[in-house]
């Protein structure tokens, strides 16, 4: 396939951005990654996602994809001869990797993006309260997906990195960039071992370690962002 | 009170358009199933048991396992009874477009229909205002990825889009009857034709529920305070 035919329009920073390049990686997908340059946005993104004008969007033969997890389900799809399938077989295990995706999607990254805006002590108090908590549903998800069969697997998605452990994995670097700049610690091996082990793995594993951003520079970015943040409702 | 395993178990609210798309799936596919009506305000054991997590419906139990959320149920329906009619189309772009907007109508439409219902005076204004622009790229979208069909966005049969959009608009009249306002309407020319033709299948008749129901419903949510 013509590298051109494939486009990703993204941002390194985001972590929805990383997971299509993920996805697209573990299919082996030649692609152009557009920089997206914002401020103001660019009119290839005002075209292609004109309902949300969020990245990533991808592009295939000149059709847009939009929404990072249907971006992945439609790598998924559309390459799924090359490499291993990144939604599970079997249908309830696909449920409930939708499920977890979806919990990050809608409860988890919220809560983690939240405590930066936070007004008063005791609303960050909340907000981390949560993130732990849902932290530590996943733990509970994972120990119970990967231990499934008398087996013990290192990603949700068995020996392979799946479509869970991309939802989650791609945050990893915003939630080490939070608990850095909140002086917590929501993700470590007492709390959260089974995820901490598997990030490791994650983070190190071929089709992430070169797209992955690296904490620091995350850090960076994210200093630029936070008095804005701060005076923002 | 022990189920077979391999009976199908939908638990559910009779006004939860989450559960209508639900039980509509499972018709469409000839399904039998079991239906248990949930009464939100004293949540079963079995129901807080099957879903711990958002403490919600619908959930639907297959082989004794859960599975939560209506979307994901859907594709759970479509992907195990893979017997036509296929919910999703076999197109991979076509199955992202009925994705993105199923997600539209669950993360923009169906929480804007609470302020409309809640607010008074320029906010509801406002509300109203909102979802009429919603309901105008909604138009818009279908237009553009849908552009030959004409009964069902999935062909000649329901589709899961089709259950999505088809739940969430069915009682449109009781809507704004309660609200006073007009939503949808013949300035969607696409969707409003779409809208009254889904109102006239059997399905739709048969497993949702009637408009003076979904009045009364509508009206108990409202707080008992004047109309500005």
């Amino acid at each position: 396939m013509a590298t051109s035919e494939v486009k990703l329009l993204g941002a390194w920073p985001s972590p929805f951005v990383l997971r299509a390049r993920i996805a697209l990686n573990i299919k082996s997908v030649d692609y152009e990654f557009l920089q997206e340059t914002f401020q103001p946005k660019s009119q290839l993104l005002l075209q292609s996602n004109p309902v949300y004008k969020k990245i990533p969007v991808l592009i295939h033969q000149d059709k847009p994809i939009c929404e990072s997890l249907i971006i992945v389900q439609y790598v998924d799809d559309v390459w799924s001869s090359n490499g291993p399938s990144i939604l599970p077989l079997d249908p309830y295990d696909r449920a409930i990797a939708r499920f977890w995706a979806t919990y990050v999607d809608d409860k988890l990254f919220p809560a983690m993006k939240s405590i930066a805006g936070a007004k008063g002590e005791e609303e960050r108090k909340r907000l981390i309260k949560e993130v732990e908590e849902g932290l530590a549903l996943l733990e509970d998800a994972f120990k119970k997906i990967t231990t499934k069969g008398n087996n013990n697997y290192s990603f949700f998605g068995g020996d392979q990195i799946g479509y869970l452990d991309i939802a989650f994995g791609s945050l990893l670097g915003w939630l080490r960039v939070t608990e850095i700049t909140n002086g917590v610690k929501l993700f470590d091996q007492v709390k959260t071992p089974g995820l901490v082990n598997s990030a490791e793995s994650f983070s190190s594993h071929g089709a992430v370690k070169d797209v992955m951003p690296e904490t620091h520079k995350l850090l960076e970015f994210a200093k630029t962002l936070m008095p804005k943040l701060a005076h923002t409702n | 009170m022990e189920d077979k395993p391999s009976e199908v178990v939908l638990f559910g609210s009779w006004y939860s358009p989450y559960t209508s798309r639900v039980a509509l799936a499972l018709k469409l596919k000839g399904i039998p199933f079991k239906y248990v009506e949930e009464n939100l305000s004293n949540k079963s054991e079995l129901l807080l048991k099957y879903n711990p997590t958002h403490k919600k419906v619908p959930v639907l139990l297959h082989n004794g396992m859960p599975i939560c959320e209506s979307l994901i149920i859907l594709e759970y329906i479509d992907e195990v009874w893979n017997h036509a009619p296929k919910l999703l189309p076999e197109d991979p772009y076509q199955r992202a477009r009925v994705r993105f907007w199923a997600n539209y109508t669950d993360q923009k439409i169906m929480p804007a229909s609470y302020p409309i219902l809640l607010l008074k005076g320029e906010e509801k204004q406002k509300a109203i205002e909102d979802m009429e622009e919603m309901q105008r790229v909604l138009e818009e979208g279908i237009k553009q990825d849908f552009p030959e069909q004409f009964s069902f966005f999935n062909g000649n049969t329901m589709g899961l889009l089709d259950i999505v959009m088809g739940v969430n608009s069915y009682n449109y009249k009781a809507f704004h009857e309660v609200t006073n306002s007009e939503i949808i309407g013949p300035k969607n020319p696409k969707i409003f034709m779409w809208v009254n033709a889904m109102k006239e299948h059997p399905l739709m008749k048969d497993t949702l529920p009637p408009h003076d129901k979904v009045v009364a419903m509508l009206k108990s949510m409202i707080a008992p305070t004047p109309d500005v």
